[in-house]
Parts: structure tokens; sequence; C-alpha cells
């Protein structure tokens, strides 16, 4: 009887296996397929030896999706700090409202963006009634990391309260206890804590920056062409599969190194906490 | 000193709420603009909303979206929550470990390599049946499906694990199959967890703009497709009228959703606090 159960238990896992399988390892086996091979399908190493071009757009793209990553912890932790030491109640309406904007389109929050930031957009408009000379706020770097930081940042904001909130309360108040003032208790000891909500928030915010298309095409014009926008025409546009499989396979490997360094900051397995 | 704190984080708070806020509050602000600048307000009018619903591909899009998130979303909660359960009945390390190592897969990679990967396993297998529109509703469904998984079987997981598994066995003692059991005690016990796995599956299908852009086809657009070729013109109010309905939507199904979770919390369990 007991055997049968556990038989059957087994076997509901079997669909999505095989899922998985076709549809997760598979693709993944069809970029590296598409990388190293032209269009004719014979083997060949000249897509990986073009990636070479575009070091200078994986710098960029890097660079900029730390630098709004760096700045969403910023901007993220006090408020999680906050929101964690507020009654239920409130942190419900706070958790509520945070994840609103979230779940509104992010090509509609990053559209808002552009008319806001346009030559005769919102802010300059208002500059120019003003007697003042209207600024170039759009198609900047500015802009695009700006928009990044406002996409991403709720994803920034909730694992690190998440954990918090977790986090035993009583180790603050024993470190206190034990004669440790405010500024000590919160580096040695609420921070450490909250190490594996910030890895997890680093991933949930560096990953959709570095590999953006959208963003950069809306705020940063023809000036900052990310990795993602190149990847995008090479599948859309361009028609160059083999390209921009060999692209995206290098983007994939960059990002997992990238979580894997991050990753060793945190001994957490639980690491991937979603809201 | 404590006030002084308060009264520093209380303005912190503001300032990052009206981050997140403003550009939302421009977009409902204008979608009421009776002119047809995104700058200067010249008068209320409800123009916008009126040619949004004239708009027959908009909603041709709002009802693919519709079609599809519905259907992902019960195939994933279906095939998830059936892996979930699996999943925690193994008891080989290596296969439960691995399994969730591929299950994290779709959730780690950038979602542009998701959606790529994916168009190239359809094109390839189309290809090899001489066809070349292999992309539309299947493939979208399958893609759909596929990323939401993840988060079906992380929101079914914890549950399973606080269910006491004497529960089941004690439902077999008193005469159950070992498939009553499961769907008259664990069922029920897992069930907060399969349905705001179906929620996130369900919001996370209709929010998709990425993987959809590379896996549908012309005939299978969908709303965050639409508004990508409408934003790549200069864009009229209508696409802040759609903005401000899709928030007033959100806005009305968060608030729904806290409350039923709220209600189930307090019927669940007196542990306090205990939230997912």
């Amino acid at each position: 009887m007991n055997k049968k159960s556990s038989l059957m238990t087994k076997l509901a896992g079997a669909p999505y296996i095989v899922w998985a399988a076709l549809f997760i390892i598979v693709p993944l086996c069809m970029v590296a397929y598409y990388a190293f091979t032209d269009t004719t399908g014979a083997f060949t190493l000249s897509n990986m030896a073009d990636i070479g071009k575009y070091a200078d757009t994986f710098i960029l793209s890097i660079w900029l999706g730390l630098l709004a990553t760096v700045i969403c912890l910023v901007i993220a932790y006090p408020l999680a700090y906050i929101m964690a030491g507020k009654g239920p109640e409130k942190q419900s309406t706070m958790t509520m409202l945070i994840m609103l904007p979230m779940w509104m389109n992010f090509l509609l929050r990053t559209y808002s963006w552009m008319t806001i930031l346009e030559d005769n957009g919102l802010i300059n408009t208002l500059i120019t009634s003003l007697g003042l000379e209207p600024l170039q706020l759009i198609n900047t770097r500015g802009a695009v990391v700006l928009g990044m930081v406002y996409n991403f940042l709720p994803y920034m904001i909730l694992p690190i309260y998440t954990v918090m909130l977790k986090s035993d309360r009583s180790l603050v108040e024993a470190a206190q206890d034990l004669g440790g003032n405010k500024l000590d208790v919160f580096k040695n000891v609420t921070v450490p804590l909250s190490v594996p909500g910030i890895v997890s928030g680093f991933t949930m915010v560096f990953v959709p920056s570095v590999s953006t298309f959208y963003i950069s095409q809306k705020l940063g014009g023809t000036g900052t062409i990310l990795i993602g926008d190149i990847i995008e025409t090479q599948f859309q546009t361009a028609n160059n599969f083999n390209l921009g499989a060999s692209l995206s396979f290098v983007l994939m490997i960059l990002i997992f190194i990238c979580l894997a360094v991050m990753n060793r900051f945190s001994d957490d397995d639980d690491g991937g906490v979603i809201i | 000193m404590t006030k002084k704190t308060s009264i520093g984080s209380k303005l912190y708070t503001a300032l990052v709420f009206i981050f997140l806020y403003a550009p939302i509050a421009v977009l409902i602000i204008f979608s009421f603009n009776s002119g047809k600048s995104t700058s200067v307000f010249e008068g209320f009018s409800l123009y916008w909303y009126k040619e949004l619903f004239n708009d027959a591909a908009t909603l041709t899009a709002f009802k693919n979206s519709m079609i599809v998130a519905v259907v992902s979303s019960v195939i994933s909660t279906v095939m998830g929550t059936a892996a979930a359960t699996a999943i925690f009945g193994y008891k080989n390390k290596l296969l439960k470990s691995s399994i969730m190592t591929v299950t994290n897969i779709p959730m780690m990679n950038p979602e542009i390599v998701t959606g790529i990967s994916m168009m190239l396993l359809f094109v390839f297998v189309g290809s090899l049946f001489g066809q070349t529109g292999t992309l539309g509703f299947a493939t979208l469904i399958i893609a759909h499906t596929t990323f939401e998984l993840p988060y079906v079987i992380l929101n079914v997981l914890p549950k399973l694990r606080q269910t006491d598994p004497h529960l089941a066995e004690a439902a077999q003692d008193l005469g159950c199959t070992p498939f009553q059991a499961f769907f008259k005690v664990v069922l029920p016990a897992i069930m907060p967890g399969i349905i705001s796995g179906l929620m996130m599956a369900f919001t996370l299908s209709v929010d998709d703009f990425i993987i959809s852009y590379f896996v549908s086809g012309t005939d299978s657009q969908t709303l965050p497709i639409r508004i990508f070729s409408m934003t790549k013109r200069r864009v009229t109010p209508d696409m802040y009228a759609l903005s401000t309905l899709i928030f007033l939507a959100i806005l009305v199904l968060l608030i729904v959703s806290n409350v039923v979770s709220a209600h189930g919390d307090k019927k669940l369990s007196k542990k306090g606090g205990a939230k997912k």
C-alpha cells in the first residue's frame, strides 16, 4: 500500500521532468548549437570570434547594470530596514504599495519616464516656464540607469525586507544587552543577517538590468547600445541567429560567473527568496 | 532622539514612494488630457478612453493575453503542484537537487536568453518539418508555462514542508486510497500555496513582454507586444488610458488578494506573523 502511494508520487513528477528537459535543457543546448555553427549547420568558431567586436558593449552593459544595482541597494536598504520595524498593518500596506508598480507593465513605466525626460517633456516644460535653459535629460546614460533603478527597485526592497523580517529580533536585543551601541549592532548584527536578502536582491536587479533592451532603446537613444539591443537586433531584424546565439551564450556565462561570485558571499542555500 | 529619527525615516519613505509613483501619476493625469500633448494639460476629457476602446488591434491583443495567461497558468499550476509533491517525496538527494537546479534556471537566466533559446528550439523543430510559421499561440503557451512553472513549484513546496506527513498516513490507515488521501488531506493543506502560485503565474504571464516578444507570431500578439509596437511610434495618450485601466485593475486585484490572504491566514493558524 505504502509502496503504491510512493510510486504514484514519483510518477506525478514525470510530466514536469519531461517538460523541463524539453523546454529548459534542450533550448539551452540549441543556443550552444547555433553559437557554434554557421547558417548551413557546419561547425564554426567564427561567431565566437566575432564576439570580440562587442567587448565594449559587454563592458558598458555590465558597468551600467552594476551601477543601477548598487544605487538600488543604497535606496532599498534603509527603506527595508524602516519597513521591517513597522507594525504588521503598516507593513502589509507598504508591501502592497511597493508591489503595485511592479505588476504594471514595465514598457509603460519606462515610457512614462520618456515623456517626463523628453526635450519638450514635463521636466523641461517646467524648467523653461521658469525661464531657465532646457536640460538634455533623455538619450543619456544617466537616463538609462534611472530607468533600470526605477523598474527594478522593488526587486531589491522586497527580498531584503523579507530577510530582515525573518531574522531573529532577539539577536539584536542580545547585542544591545551585551553593550553594543546602535551603530555596532547595525553593523555587526543587522547587516550580516540581511546578506541573503542582499544577494537575492542583487540577482533580481542585476540580471534584468544587464540584459535589458527596451530601457536603453527608449531612454538611451542611439548613444547607449547595450548587449540586449544587439541580441534583439540579431533575432528580430538582422536575422543572424548564429551571432545572436553566440552573444547570448557569452552573456549567460558572464552572468552566471557574476552570480557565482555574488553567491560566495552568502552561504544560505535558500538564496532565491521570492516574495 | 527617537522622534527625530522617526521623522527622518518618514521623510525617506515618502521620498521613495514619490519616486515610485510619480511616473504613474503622470500617466494617469495625462490620460484625461483633451489634447494630444503628453506634457501640457489642456483640459479634462475621456476622449482617449473612447479611442482606446475603438482600437480593434488593442482589444484583440488583450483577448490574446487573457487566453495565453489562463491556459498557461492552469497548465503550470497543475503540473507544478504534481511536480512539487513528487519532488518533496523524492528520497534521492542527487535527483532532488538536480531537479531544483534545473527549476532555478528560468529564474536565474536573463529573460532575453530564455526567450531566444525557446525561439531557436521552435524554429529549429519547425524547419525539420519544413515549416516557417511555427511561432504562434502554441509556442507562446509552451513558453509561458515553462517560465511560470518554477514559481508554482516554489510556492507549493514550502506549504508541503509545513504539512504534517502523518496526516496523509492517518487518512490511509482510516481507509482512504493514496489518491483520496492526497485529494482530501494534502491538497486542502497546500491550497494557499497553490493559489498564490496560480495568481503569480497568471500575473507573470499577463505582464511578460521579453519572452513573448521572441516566441509569438503575427497572429498571436499579446498586450505587452501591442504596447511595444505602439511605443515605437510617437505615442498618443490612448496608451496612457490603457495604463490607467491596467493600474486600476491591478490595484483591485491586489486589494482583493490581500483581503483573501489575510482572511486565510487568520483561519489557518494562530502561529502569528507566518507570512509566505
